[in-house]
């Protein structure tokens, strides 16, 4: 470690660091602007400047910028002489000249990193009384809200959009005062990862639409540490809340999860929380098919009698979206034989493949932090973008590890990143995609292509085999499949971290199977393999573990010949996992359809009672992502009228029903440590996160900042007398300001530091920049497979090749990350962005059917007729039919393999969805 | 081809493809071509219009944001329509000693244009430039390729009634 002289101060500091990262390393303040400990160095806003010496005897010292500065044995540098504060300080009145004094109305005002280094460099007056600049903001989408008057050209928004997400559609124009940043003309920003520009940007040029519509000052908000419910990726969210609304989702660090960034579902996905469809309180049937609206007390009581005086079996119905905790709870309530898990068995038998070739343990899982260190990357039949965002942003990092090697051998840091990219120009690691449609990673893709599942897997098992001659081997595969497998098999044969990606998105078991084996086959000459595959839900590996055991199924219950009188639905729309017809069937046979859940949907409307559950923002509970992370979310805020988690609903039932062991459950500690002691697969979810009655310094840790104000007028209009703020007994967090926050406050969401008011303040809160979180962890993992076995193969089904043209249409889905998920599809931004229903099909196949795009067509399902929009997409197999996953009216055809189509007779064409994405003005 | 491809298409001649395609040649990687190929389509146009930089975007496999964001850098690319000659009047300081001012109204009442201006016949659109190196000659001005030094108001009356 080299030593450095900093303002007279000899410190040891990382080699290879740059010496901002060095200073900010060693808890020191420098203002800066354009560095990110995720995008490294280019020196383009001048604000870290410091003064280096040559030796002991150079009294004068030049000018440099610590970001572009390597630490090196011996080197002198000063922080505060007066020309290195001069500079710093004029840097900033530069800046100033065209910024506006609109601070106590600009959104970024009180988490603004430029008001920070204003201060921190004691620029104060003003001496520039000129016109300022001013731009045309641009419309950007539902999302982000653009007001260019405020940049500072730091270039961080191209820099993180362009260089680090991929996106086309936002540029510098311009030079000098004029440059301005933006798209070339008014629309809706194309990058799903956008959403970071809120965080990215220094200043109040790119700000939350959604968080505008009911601001809040950051200081103000009262926030908690949440994980997302978007999908199974599991990236740790900071919620926050004011007036019993939830206000908005900001990034919250986990080194080893998402990073830095979130993608735009998971940032503005969130808004169903204040869904007006929010069903506020417990409701019970009555002989008109209307809802009394009752108490909680009555309702628990009438649950409980109808329980007690069931003529047949009671069920639960568990689900991926709900808690560890509440599917516990449920399963204990109705009794292991009577639980089913809640999803078909198509689905549960995906995720148990998955859990399958994760305890194998053979080949390691990685964390997303590793997804990026891989240096050749294999995708079989998912659509990342759309199913695992955040999984697909870590991927497009994997493809700049072949510029790190070039900038190693050339011995450039690689926090140089514009050095670093210069250098390797268009040079990539290798990226193949074999999935069935066009996928938003082919622009870095070295090798796409695009096919049916079932050839998805035959290529994947045939490379397995061509790898290790170990593995079944596969015939008859065409000229084309052959080739493609043999670039395949070079491609892993020549990387040293080579990473397999698959998931359930495919719908189908073979193609994890043939990425296993692909793993297994690579494990064998490579101990660096890692395989990652996704689950389509927040929880669907949590629930796939507790019910390891017990195969029980939703369509296993759909299927079951028994008298079953009551059911208990937990958060889940059954709609969703079966046909309409099955599920309305069932229901009819039902005496008593009890749901607990926190948004109207066809379920609830079907039930005879419903027990009004609380989102993610208003409880507490235990997810597992799909690297097998169990992490903790938390109560942001209580919810309104008699809403309550699922677990809290479910421990009080089985309280009123005196089932064994619920006497004893008194809080959520408490059903954790019962829901690990059940299985030993869940082994270590108690150790997530801090108990309730963890204390730092005898202390709570507060939701509230210390500078929350108003909280004692909020309700002034009603009454003087504040109410007394309610108290958490459900964890160590406090629904006040008093306590402790900060980094040694494990669960504070609340990322603040003196002097640092931005969310830039997270270095103070890390071990190093860009490093673990000093006082938290990172999460558990339930399953961590060593990755040093010596791998069997255990899959040798290979599917048969799908018989072509036997006038039927393989239907696959189509994912969409704004609409295919249930719940963000709730919020309204989110819900302006997702497609209307269609039906995508080859050229060739339209022809045939004599049909254009607009036009409809017509097909049956079960005893519905359905008819759909025709999408004509050169992207498509022959013989294949994409349908939107997800959306209402095409959730039947996710049950459904084939389909007949045939032209729609009087079909009117849908006005269409564009107008609404045109600007307002 | 759908309509709006054929339209893109007219937003390039053959002959400024051919042009930028030779230029491609000498170059490593199409988009390093931006520059010449912005430069090629001004010669043929006097300016790029979004439709044929939509066009290059395409040839050169850019988006658009990407390629106008290079476009708009330069002074000398112009984006809106402009007269046959461009006038560019150095408004540097040792023109301006040299009696810039009074030339840049002369032209401007001579043509009965404001800077930024172009003539009702399409002829001339005047632009300030930041020094054309010619600082001994000032006060200087270049009128589309030809370079105007030691500039007077009678100097521009003939320049401009010829």
């Amino acid at each position: 470690m080299p030593k450095i002289v900093v303002d007279g101060i000899s410190y040891e500091v990382d080699a290879g660091n740059n010496l901002l990262e060095a200073l900010l390393n060693l808890k020191r303040d420098l203002p800066y602007f354009c560095w990110h400990p995720s995008m490294g160095s280019i020196g383009a806003c001048r604000q870290c400047a410091v003064i280096q010496y040559r030796d002991e005897d150079d009294d004068t010292g030049r000018i440099v910028m610590a970001c572009m500065t390597p630490v090196s044995e011996g080197t002198i540098f000063s922080t505060d002489t007066d020309s290195a504060k001069e500079f710093r300080r004029d840097v900033i009145e530069n800046m100033m000249i065209n910024h506006p004094h609109d601070c106590p109305v600009c959104e970024e005002g009180g988490e603004c990193h430029l008001q920070d280094m204003t201060v921190m460099t004691g620029h104060r007056n003003r001496t520039y009384s000129g016109p300022k600049n001013t731009f045309r903001n641009q419309y950007l989408g539902p999302f982000i809200d653009h007001e260019m008057n405020r940049c500072i050209t730091c270039y961080r928004c191209v820099r993180y959009y362009s260089d680090y997400a991929g996106g086309v559609d936002l540029a510098a124009f311009a030079s000098r005062n004029n440059t301005y940043f933006g798209r070339h003309q008014d629309g809706i920003l194309e990058s799903e990862f956008a959403g970071n520009l809120v965080e990215v940007c220094p200043t109040g040029v790119f700000t939350d639409k959604t968080l505008s519509e009911h601001y809040t000052r950051k200081w103000d908000l009262q926030s908690a540490p949440s994980i997302c419910v978007g999908c199974g990726a599991g990236c740790n969210t900071s919620a926050s809340e004011r007036y019993g609304q939830l206000r908005r989702i900001h990034n919250r660090f986990n080194d080893q999860v998402n990073g830095y960034f979130l993608c735009d579902r998971g940032r503005f996905g969130a808004g169903f929380v204040n869904n007006e469809d929010r069903i506020p309180q417990a409701g019970i049937r009555d002989s008109e098919g209307k809802y009394d609206r009752v108490s909680a007390e009555e309702a628990l009581s009438h649950v409980a009698d109808q329980l007690a005086n069931s003529s047949g079996k009671v069920v639960g119905i568990g689900s991926p979206r709900a808690s560890l905790e509440s599917n516990y709870l449920l399963k204990q309530i109705v009794g292991e034989g009577n639980f089913y898990s809640g999803v078909s068995s198509k689905e549960q038998e995906l995720t148990n493949c998955i859990i399958d070739i994760m305890r194998d343990g053979s080949v390691k899982t990685p964390s997303l932090a590793e997804v990026e260190e891989a240096d050749a990357v294999l995708v079989l039949g998912q659509d990342l973008t759309n199913t695992a965002p955040r999984l697909a942003l870590a991927v497009r990092q994997s493809v700049r590890n072949r510029s790190k090697e070039l900038a190693v051998q050339a011995q450039i840091p690689l926090w140089q990143d514009a050095a670093v990219r210069e250098l390797a120009q268009d040079e990539l690691s290798p990226l193949v995609l074999l999935t069935s449609y066009a996928d938003r990673l082919e622009d870095v893709a070295s090798l796409s292509c695009h096919a049916s599942a079932t050839d998805i897997a035959r290529i994947g098992f045939a490379v397995a085999n061509r790898l290790n001659d170990r593995f079944t081997a596969v015939d008859g595969l065409s000229e084309t499949d052959q080739k493609t497998v043999e670039e395949v098999v070079e491609i892993l044969k020549a990387a040293d971290r080579p990473l397999i990606v698959s998931g359930t998105g495919s719908q189908s078991k073979s193609v994890i199977e043939a990425a296993a084996n692909i793993a297994w086959a690579l494990q064998a000459d490579n101990e660096q393999t890692a395989i990652m595959l996704c689950v389509p839900e927040c929880n669907s590996l949590g629930v796939g573990l507790l019910e390891r055991e017990n195969s029980n199924t939703l369509t296993d219950l759909l299927d079951s010949t028994d008298t079953i009188s009551t059911a208990i639905v937990l958060e889940n729309d059954l709609f969703r996992r079966a046909s309409t017809q099955q599920i309305t069937a069932f229901a009819a046979k039902l005496e008593q359809l009890v749901v607990i859940d926190s948004l109207d949907n066809a379920t609830v409307s079907l039930s005879d009672v419903v027990l009004p559950a609380a989102t993610f923002a208003e409880t507490e509970g235990t997810l597992v992502n799909n690297e097998g992370r169990a992490q903790r979310s938390f109560a942001v805020f209580e919810g309104a009228g008699d809403i309550q988690g699922s677990w809290q609903w479910l421990t009080n039932l089985g309280k009123a029903l005196s089932r064994e062991g619920f006497a004893a459950l008194e809080r959520i500690d408490s059903v954790t440590a019962e829901c690990e002691r059940s299985n030993d697969l869940l082994s270590g979810i108690t150790k997530v996160a801090p108990t309730a009655d963890y204390r730092v310094e005898g202390m709570k840790i507060a939701r509230m900042t210390h500078r929350a104000s108003g909280r004692t007028a909020m309700r002034a209009n009603i009454n003087v007398h504040e109410p007394k703020q309610p108290v958490d007994q459900e964890s160590a967090l406090a629904y006040t300001m008093e306590g402790i926050s900060g980094p040694r406050a494990p669960l504070s969401a609340y990322v603040w530091s003196p002097g640092w008011n931005s969310n830039q303040a997270v270095h103070k809160f890390q071990t190093e920049t860009g490093g673990p979180l000093s006082h938290v962890n990172p999460g558990i993992r339930l399953i961590e497979p060593a990755g040093n076995g010596s791998p069997q193969e255990r899959y040798r089904e290979v599917p048969q090749p799908r018989a072509a043209g036997a006038g039927s249409l393989a239907l696959i889905p189509r994912y969409h990350i704004f609409g295919s998920d249930e719940m963000s599809a709730r919020s309204k931004a989110i819900a302006e962005l997702a497609p209307s229903s269609y039906l995508a099909i080859a050229p060739e196949t339209a022809q045939r059917l004599s049909v254009v795009s607009k036009d409809g067509v017509e097909f049956t399902i079960g005893n519905r007729t359905l008819q759909l929009e025709v999408v004509v997409d050169s992207s498509v197999d022959d013989g294949c039919a994409l349908f939107p996953a997800g959306l209402a009216d095409t959730l039947d055809l996710m049950h459904q393999a084939q389909v007949s189509l045939q032209k729609a007779a009087g079909w009117t064409p849908r006005t269409t969805t564009q107008d609404k994405l045109i600007a307002k003005e | 081809m759908s309509a709006a491809e054929q339209d893109l298409i007219q937003a390039l001649s053959d002959e400024e493809i051919g042009e930028i395609e030779k230029e491609i040649t000498h170059l490593n990687g199409r988009k390093s071509a931006a520059i010449d190929a912005l430069k090629i389509v001004q010669k043929h146009r006097r300016y790029v219009s979004d439709e044929s930089l939509q066009a290059v975007a395409n040839l050169l496999g850019m988006s658009f944001a990407e390629l106008d964001g290079i476009a708009t850098f330069y002074n000398l690319i112009f984006r809106k329509p402009v007269g046959e000659k461009v006038i560019l009047l150095c408004d540097s300081v040792s023109c301006w000693i040299m009696g810039g001012v009074d030339i840049r109204e002369k032209i401007k009442s001579k043509l009965q244009i404001e800077m930024g201006e172009t003539t009702p016949d399409d002829k001339y659109t005047l632009l300030p430039m930041s020094c054309l190196g010619d600082c001994d000659h000032a006060p200087a001005m270049i009128v589309g390729e030809d370079v105007y030094r030691d500039l007077t108001n009678e100097r521009i009356d003939e320049i401009f009634d010829e």
